[in-house]
């Protein structure tokens, strides 16, 4: 094998529980954003853009969807001779094998994987965020530092800072304290779930956890806080962009509807740092004579014959004469019948919404989730579901 | 059909081009068309739908675009272990040969065919736009025990472009076949899509290079009516004959009729292109469309009307589009207007322009002007 400087290990089995019907049947980061995007497709991109080009996707729950999404790795230019991109679902060894049980057993079920590269750094991060951030930067802070671990985080609003794992650091960005999710934060620098870990020394923590009977297996609960308190180096790389967790129905609406501000914080446009996808092939949307679009984002292969304001449309959205979608993201392929009303919901891919259909109201606080393949047949009301 | 049976040809040698400023720094099979796509996506997507899984395309001149496009034929899903894409481009010993007909090239070429198992070729060219099922046709051939099998249309008169005419008798076979300006009365026109047992191609090949003709249709075909069973196999979908300004014109507006999109770009099979990971398209507050196509990557604050606007287009505050074509990457300034205009490539008008064409002869900007 080829030796590589530092390799990916993308943490891709969440179940994404909060995420309610939109992850029935599949993992979290291969649900739909931003118009054509799966929330995967961001971290991948930062992959392809950071220059690194050895990516282990570890999956777990629900991975049909996303292993044939995946594919070879061919749209973030992972498809190598040495290295690229492997999708490491759980096995079983010679002597049975186990679920992953935690993100550190995640990694130490794959040390195998990983020394085949012998890599001097392993980065670790997550398929649930959107954000768009250069790892390589990181790793030469990394270097810079000689950190044994070195965490991405960024500043949150305090009244959010105890949903978070929140670092404590010094003038020189030493992480002094990390507590997970603390009642009365004394920091509001959270941790982004991404960090670069000199191998070596996250070998060693790997195992002594795995030989602890009570740990939780677990990078923020178990492996940080052993390695500060045995007086390991651990810093911290200040982040300033957008990053979100769009871990619940309300985050992801909101992060869908961040993109439809004029000048959006997440910039997809940046034709220096595109985000790679599969992309469908559809032909270029067609807006008819009687369609009106305004501060929205439609994709390919949509038909659109009604009204469409502040709403994602992905590719292949139907939406027939009279329709009025507000406030909403439409995922691929959904049709809205003949006078449909969509107020502030997520309507799932592949849905059919009958004719004259009421989907959520405009001043509704809740959002309302119509499920994948779901048909809501005509004249019916329909308000969120919490 | 049994698998690997046909072997796909798209002849780009010696195409018939009329577009002016549009094939200025590339062949006609490149040509932008329809929002996202080049001319020879059409015909190569058909192929594939088809289930042809080997396309040889037969560069002429001009094919750096050509090359750039294709690439591994990743895309048409053409990069197999076994067959995929072949781009031939020609050889030549020196320029004169260029001029020699695409037989010549055929023979020069002729590893490609001795090298495949295949029974059956079909030959097309690129600027013939259709989404068609080339099994039915090989089937259809088979069946009438044809030798050749000559793809027609009847949509005739009203076509734009510039096609052979072509009379058939009643039991289907073509007695006469003449170029565009010839006085042959007909509804029908030949697409230039051609059915034949491999072996009867290179047998054409050799037989015609012999007597020092070197012209597939004109000398092979046309010269051998008599000789031949040449039959038609009627196709009923729709077809825009790409070759002239106007039927480039006419055949983009024919996409923003809402049966034509959903027939030429979905039945019977999707149409690939080199896909450009652009972002979804973006409408701004204020922004006004109407029958209209938008490709993605696209950023509409002003107004479209009645128009086609390619991947990565930016519609600044202000500005109007009406009846026109902008291809990718096309920049209209605030406050412009644009009226019966095909803007190349990268085309930047700046703000407060008023640029108008007419329909008959709508301005064409080429590739990277500014005005």
């Amino acid at each position: 094998m080829v030796r590589k400087e530092m390799i990916a290990m993308l943490l891709a089995g969440g179940e994404g529980k909060r995420l309610g019907v939109l992850t029935k049947d599949l993992a979290k980061p291969a649900v739909h954003f931003g118009g054509k995007y799966r929330i995967i497709d961001f971290t991948l991109s930062n992959c392809a853009h950071s220059g690194i080009d050895t990516v282990g996707v570890l999956t777990q729950y629900q991975p049909l969807v996303l292993n044939q999404y995946l594919g070879i790795g061919s749209p973030w230019g992972l498809d190598r001779r040495d290295g690229g991109m492997a999708v490491l679902p759980p096995y079983v060894k010679s002597k049975g094998g186990t679920w992953y049980k935690g993100t550190a057993n995640a990694i130490y079920q794959n040390m195998g994987f990983i020394d085949r590269y012998d890599p001097e750094y392993v980065l670790i991060i997550s398929g649930d965020h959107i954000y768009k951030m250069d790892y390589d930067l990181m790793l030469q802070h990394h270097k810079k530092q000689g950190a044994d671990v070195t965490i991405a985080v960024f500043e949150v609003p305090w009244k959010d800072a105890s949903r978070f794992g929140i670092m404590n650091v010094d003038d020189e960005d030493r992480i002094v304290q990390f507590e997970e999710k603390p009642q009365t934060p004394a920091s509001n620098l959270a941790s982004m779930g991404v960090y670069i870990f000199s191998w070596h020394v996250l070998q060693q923590y790997l195992i002594r956890d795995e030989a602890s009977k009570l740990s939780s297996n677990d990078f923020g609960k178990d492996i940080i806080p052993a390695m500060l308190a045995d007086g390991k180096k651990l810093c911290a790389y200040a982040f300033n962009g957008y990053w979100k967790d769009v871990g619940t129905i309300e985050s992801l609406w909101e992060a869908n509807m961040d993109l439809l501000e004029e000048h959006p914080q997440l910039d997809l446009y940046d034709r220096d740092w595109r985000i790679y996808s599969v992309n469908p092939n559809r032909p270029a949307h067609y807006v008819s004579g009687d369609a009106e679009v305004t501060a929205s984002l439609v994709s390919e292969g949509c038909f659109i014959e009604g009204i469409v304001d502040r709403s994602v449309l992905f590719y292949g959205v139907e939406a027939a004469p009279g329709t009025l979608i507000s406030e909403s993201v439409v995922m691929p392929g959904a049709k809205i019948g003949r006078g449909a009303q969509i107020f502030r919901a997520i309507v799932g891919e592949g849905a059919h919404i009958g004719d004259n259909v009421t989907i959520g109201s405009p001043d509704g606080s809740e959002i309302t989730v119509v499920a994948s393949d779901e048909y809501i047949s005509s004249n019916q009301t329909l308000m969120g579901v919490e | 059909m049994k698998r690997d049976q046909i072997l796909g040809v798209i002849n780009l040698i010696h195409e018939p081009d009329e577009l002016e400023a549009l094939t200025a720094g590339r062949c006609p099979a490149t040509v932008p068309f329809g929002a996202r796509y080049r001319l020879i996506d059409f015909t190569l997507s058909s192929m594939v739908n088809s289930g042809i899984s080997k396309v040889a395309v037969f560069a002429h001149t001009k094919y750096r675009s050509l090359m750039d496009h294709l690439g591994s034929g990743r895309h048409w899903d053409l990069h197999h272990r076994q067959n995929g894409l072949f781009v031939l481009p020609p050889i030549a010993d020196d320029m004169s040969d260029l001029r020699k007909g695409d037989l010549y090239q055929f023979f020069q070429h002729r590893d490609y065919f001795m090298r495949s198992q295949a029974e059956f070729v079909v030959i097309t060219r690129s600027h013939m736009i259709c989404n068609i099922d080339f099994n039915r046709v090989v089937r259809s051939h088979i069946a009438s025990g044809a030798d050749i099998t000559a793809i027609c249309s009847r949509a005739g008169e009203g076509l734009p472009g510039r096609a052979r005419k072509v009379k058939m008798d009643e039991s289907g076979r073509i007695i006469a076949m003449q170029d565009h300006y010839g006085r042959l009365k007909s509804d029908l026109i030949s697409m230039e899509m051609y059915v034949m047992k491999k072996e009867l191609l290179l047998e054409l090949v050799e037989t015609s290079l012999a007597e020092g003709q070197d012209h597939l249709v004109r000398h092979a075909i046309m010269g051998r009516l008599d000789k031949l069973e040449v039959r038609g196999y009627v196709y009923e979908g729709y077809l825009g004959v790409i070759n002239t300004v106007a039927s480039y014109y006419a055949n983009s507006m024919n996409l923003l009729d809402p049966a034509v999109w959903r027939e030429l770009f979905f039945t019977p099979g999707p149409i690939y292109t080199k896909v450009k990971d652009e972002p979804p398209a973006s409408y701004m507050e204020g922004a006004k469309s109407i029958n209209s196509l938008i490709a993605n990557g696209c950023v509409v604050e002003g107004t479209v009307i009645n128009s086609i606007l390619f991947r990565g287009v930016h519609v600044n505050k202000g500005a109007v589009i009406r009846n026109s074509i902008i291809m990718q990457n096309g920049e209209i300034g605030i406050g412009s207007a644009v009226d019966h205009v095909i803007l190349d490539k990268e085309v930047h008008i700046e703000a407060g322009r008023d640029i108008r064409g007419v329909h008959d002869s709508p301005f064409i900007a080429v590739k990277r002007k500014v005005i």
